[in-house]
């Protein structure tokens, strides 16, 4: 089989890791990131990365709901009326979003709380729905799971590495789910205890995501200056 | 036969079928997931009700030291008498637990009008009282529910054996300002209650001031910038506390 695939056509059945699969792939990862490049999805970013575990668990939920909204839709993107398409897209999402908030509930209840509205708010996630309409409603199920597989990484990963850094400067500790919080500094560091450490209190603020957020764009623009506009 | 795509017919018949397929696929994950979902609320209520005689409980041991602590659930009416009192295990499926009395619910279905510090139309209501013993001393927790800014504000209040001295208390919110309204969850209002007496007579036993007033043992300082949820919480105190007073004044102080 040819791995040539910049001249293929939906005719030829081609393989699901084909050059141009794996672009669908890395993508989202650097050139084309959703938070850091498209600057869409900022909301949730900023107000969740306070600790990891909700980081991870709301990555999860994003997760679940691109690649099942993704996939149903090319599955369906034959059937759909073009008049009510984004209905059609809204309905999945919504549905999906549902359900996710629906298992949070019975199954991390903790974590469900913690991350309150920003469950239902995937539904207005712009990521989700620019995918389903960008992408999915013209694309086979194959190559519009790994796009979706994709950004929703692209997501994830500035989502963990925010709140990563967050959580460490402004709380002094790591958490992921079914662990609880672990603080990996001795009490006897912090000034009330009498030594040198304090947190940063203002990293568990929003502005300092917004900041964060900045600094990796930053990072990724200095590695990667094809990302720069030209004025 | 070729099926026109963007006919009305074909959209219309296309949005029913999928709302059908949406709608079953979404009430049979509501229906299977319910008895887990309330479990853990009820899980989360003896957490607040413990967390009022501030004993830590977490979601795994939540129904044991329930168990050690409270010793009897009361209901009583609006007027302040005696409905039921239940002991030891709580039976989820009984209606007359007061441990299953949803004062939120009752809340919505019986809105005591804007600035009613006295909850006038809640003649046909219940309310539990918990009865907890700890170290050898009574507290007595009850549960109250108000209007914030955005939405429903609740809370848990202990009082101590003499029925006026505040103990401890949690409030919680639906959506109230994150960093505004929202600090009402706080430990830092919490714990401004604590050792402050209800006065003997109403309608107003509470206060809670706007930011920065003097206050004395009647009354505890507001959050500043959120000034319609302190309000909530006053009134919600007050209201609630209204009935439970005639309670304890009625039934508890009679048998001493």
């Amino acid at each position: 089989m040819s791995t040539d695939t910049t001249t293929a056509v939906e005719t030829k059945r081609e393989s699901l890791f084909s050059k141009k699969n794996r672009k669908l792939l890395k993508d989202p990862l650097d050139d084309s990131n959703p938070i850091t490049v498209q600057v869409l999805g900022i909301c949730s970013a900023l107000a969740i990365t306070v600790q990891l575990q909700q980081a991870v668990i709301m990555s999860l939920s994003v997760l679940f709901v691109m690649i099942g909204g993704n996939v149903i839709i090319s599955l369906l993107r034959n059937l759909v009326p073009d008049r009510i398409r984004i209905i059609v897209q809204l309905v999945v999402v919504a549905s999906l979003v549902i359900i996710v908030d629906q298992v949070l509930k019975a199954f991390q209840p903790d974590i469900s709380e913690k991350l309150s509205v920003f469950v239902g708010l995937i539904i207005t996630n712009c990521i989700i729905m620019g995918r389903l309409e960008a992408f999915a409603l013209g694309n086979k199920p194959g190559p519009s799971l790994l796009d979706a597989i994709g950004n929703a990484m692209g997501y994830a990963w500035i989502l963990l590495v925010v709140s990563i850094v967050r959580e460490i400067f402004g709380s002094g500790a790591i958490s992921l789910p079914g662990m609880g919080q672990v603080k990996f500094l001795p009490t006897s560091w912090f000034i009330s205890e009498g030594g040198f450490y304090e947190n940063n209190n203002l990293m568990i603020l929003p502005p300092m995501a917004l900041i964060t957020v900045g600094l990796i764009i930053w990072i990724q623009r200095s590695r990667n200056q094809a990302l720069i506009e030209e004025n | 036969m070729a099926i026109n795509k963007n006919g009305t017919g074909y959209t219309f018949g296309f949005a029913i079928v999928m709302v059908v397929v949406v709608g079953a696929a979404l009430a049979a994950t509501a229906i299977s997931l319910k008895p887990l979902q309330q479990a853990n609320a009820a899980d989360k209520k003896m957490m607040d009700i413990l967390g009022a005689i501030k004993v830590d409980a977490q979601r795994d041991n939540a129904k044991e030291l329930f168990a050690e602590y409270v010793t009897s659930r009361v209901s009583i009416n609006a007027s302040g008498t005696q409905v039921a009192v239940k002991q030891g295990e709580v039976n989820a499926t009984d209606a007359t637990d007061p441990f299953n009395i949803d004062i939120k619910k009752d809340y919505r279905s019986h809105k005591p009008a804007k600035g009613d510090l006295t909850w006038g139309n809640a003649d046909d209501l219940n309310f539990p009282v918990f009865e907890c013993q700890r170290e050898g001393e009574t507290y007595y927790v009850v549960p109250m529910v108000g209007s914030g800014l955005w939405g429903p504000i609740w809370g848990y209040v202990a009082l101590e054996g003499d029925m006026q001295t505040i103990y401890g208390a949690k409030f919680d919110h639906k959506t109230e300002t994150p960093g505004l309204g929202a600090e009402i969850k706080e430990d830092f209002f919490t714990v401004k209650f604590e050792g402050k007496t209800l006065a003997e007579v109403g309608p107003t036993y509470f206060s809670v001031l706007k930011g920065g007033a003097v206050t004395n043992e009647h009354s505890v300082d507001g959050i500043t910038g959120g000034t319609i949820t302190s309000k909530g919480v006053d009134e919600m105190l007050n209201r609630t506390m209204g009935i439970y007073l005639k309670y304890f004044n009625n039934e508890q102080r009679a048998q001493r």
